[in-house]
């Protein structure tokens, strides 16, 4: 019954996404992501992984699992069925203390069953006037234990401003998704160097502000 | 078939003709001079080609669904184009609620004043109750930080994007003696009018454009393409009289004067899109850029078009 309804559900949702945000992909040099890959990208609202979803073309979309924090996803029964059962969340326990698995350990069984991710290294949503806070580890240990997956880093460019912290009528603007080049670790690389690399890939890929 | 109806079919059979010409003109310039899709001037002549077919006939849609779908299209196009302008404004959170008002309650409202024709509240409606009641609600937010342009903003967002683009489908609710059931016809002569001026401006100044008209403006406008496009529609405005309760030469004028006020329409807007760094206002429509890129120039003709219509043919 709810994998019926699931479907309809993130038609409606992708309908509703394009019609508030025109969202609009910006590949690589014109090229589309690879099968196995991470996507990571800035966060500011509950709604990024879903411009990033909406973009990917079908084929991709089908495979791709958007990492969630099971604190904010499991919280009622409608939020766990959009998380769970239309976008097929890997849903994290971000409480350090008392947690039974380990995020990584869960996002490396989603890659081996052969899903891309959508990761929010920030770990939770940006509200600081900083364009990306810094990075949590998992991306590092993720990039350790599967070379073969590619790391593209992402830029989800206006959705903070369709709908702030603490409002619940989305403003209709114009939203972009930016792709920038997939990245490795490199051989012997430190977890910093490598975080403090991904995180300026990322940022590389913010539009330079037109005002002010 | 009433008179308007064979008028109608007239003009779509002669759109499609000139656009069946236009996809054959791209399509022997794409074998002779882009056969791997390398010329970028041919391949965005063609996606624009491809978008006039879409877009004809979305318009022919509306039209043959009458009021409603004419009214449900601009209405729809006002929705697109503000979504475009807002995205470029300086609006902070404090907006948030002016601008949710202005998407979800002055929009569609400025189209049911259209739909039950109260003429009197829908020429009033932004100019004077949205544009006192914006700047409240933004300011009851207390955020002062660039509080004049940040409210000056939003409002020329609406003026531009709602309430002259509803100017268009207002077209239909004027009554003109002798010419009743077909209004429809003045949409369809602005439109082709301001959209041939633009598209002949286009190809004068392609083939024989030198002198630029305003470089730091928009560098593609020269003053050949402009003279041409502008003689050349206004010529094609007389030649439709038949469509208007204008005579031929009342025809050329009002074409002459939509197409100087569609002109200038464009320049403002790309002053705006300079000003704020980009190219285009969106991208929409493939090939042309946003919505506003395409609807600039009917935007700033339209209410002069309606005004003049309305001062001397609609009396009383």
């Amino acid at each position: 019954m709810k994998s019926l309804i699931a479907k309809p559900v993130a038609v409606v949702v992708l309908l509703f996404a394009r019609a508030i945000t025109a969202v609009r992909p910006f590949w690589h040099e014109g090229r589309l992501p690879r099968r196995r890959s991470i996507f990571f990208a800035n966060h500011s609202s509950h709604g990024d992984f879903i411009l990033i979803w909406a973009v990917l073309p079908p084929r991709l979309r089908r495979r791709v699992r958007p990492v969630a924090g099971a604190d904010y996803w499991l919280k009622s029964r409608l939020r766990s069925f959009i998380g769970r059962d239309v976008f097929n969340g890997v849903l994290i326990d971000r409480n350090r203390d008392g947690r039974t698995m380990d995020p990584v350990e869960s996002m490396g069984e989603a890659m081996k069953e052969g899903s891309s991710l959508i990761l929010f290294p920030e770990g939770t949503r940006n509200q600081s006037d900083a364009s990306l806070q810094p990075f949590k580890s998992g991306l590092f240990h993720l990039a350790a234990l599967h070379p073969d997956f590619e790391l593209v880093p992402v830029w989800i460019a206006n959705l903070n401003r369709v709908m702030p912290k603490g409002e619940f009528v989305p403003i209709p603007l114009i939203c972009t998704v930016t792709f920038g080049e997939p990245m490795h670790l490199a051989d012997g690389e430190e977890k910093d160097m490598f975080l403090e690399r991904a995180r300026e890939a990322l940022l590389a890929l913010a539009p330079k502000k037109a005002v002010e | 078939m009433s008179s308007t109806q064979f008028d109608m079919m007239v003009l779509v059979l002669g759109v499609c003709g000139i656009l069946l010409v236009a996809s054959f003109v791209g399509y022997v310039l794409e074998r002779r001079l882009s056969p791997d899709g390398s010329n970028s001037v041919i391949e965005n002549l063609n996606a624009r080609i491809n978008a006039w077919w879409v877009m004809a006939i979305l318009i022919a849609m509306a039209f043959v669904a009458g009021r409603i779908g004419v009214l449900l299209l601009f209405g729809f196009c006002s929705f697109a184009a503000l979504r475009e302008f807002v995205t470029l404004t300086n609006t902070r959170r404090a907006d948030h609620w002016a601008l949710a008002t202005a998407f979800f309650v002055v929009l569609p409202l400025q189209y049911v004043l259209l739909w039950i024709e109260n003429y009197e509240i829908f020429s009033v409606f932004i100019p004077v109750y949205a544009f006192l009641l914006m700047p409240i609600i933004s300011a009851v937010r207390g955020d002062t930080q660039h509080f004049l342009v940040r409210i000056a903003e939003v409002q020329w967002a609406l003026m531009i994007c709602v309430f002259c683009a509803s100017h268009v489908p207002a077209l239909l609710t004027l009554h003109i003696p002798g010419y009743a059931g077909r209004n429809v016809l003045l949409i369809a002569f602005l439109v082709i009018v301001v959209q041939l001026s633009d598209v002949l401006q286009y190809i004068w100044g392609k083939m024989i454009g030198r002198t630029k008209i305003a470089p730091r403006l928009s560098p593609s406008k020269t003053v050949e393409g402009f003279l041409g496009g502008v003689a050349c529609a206004s010529l094609v405005g007389a030649g439709l009289w038949w469509i208007t309760p204008f005579s031929p030469l009342q025809a050329g004028a009002m074409a002459f004067l939509i197409t100087l006020m569609g002109f200038f329409g464009g320049l403002v807007m790309s002053a705006i899109k300079r000003d704020r760094g980009v190219k285009d206002w969106g991208h929409l429509i493939d090939g042309h850029g946003g919505l506003i890129d395409r609807l600039d120039s009917v935007v700033f003709s339209a209410p002069i078009f309606f005004h003049l219509t309305r001062y001397f043919w609609s009396p009383g």
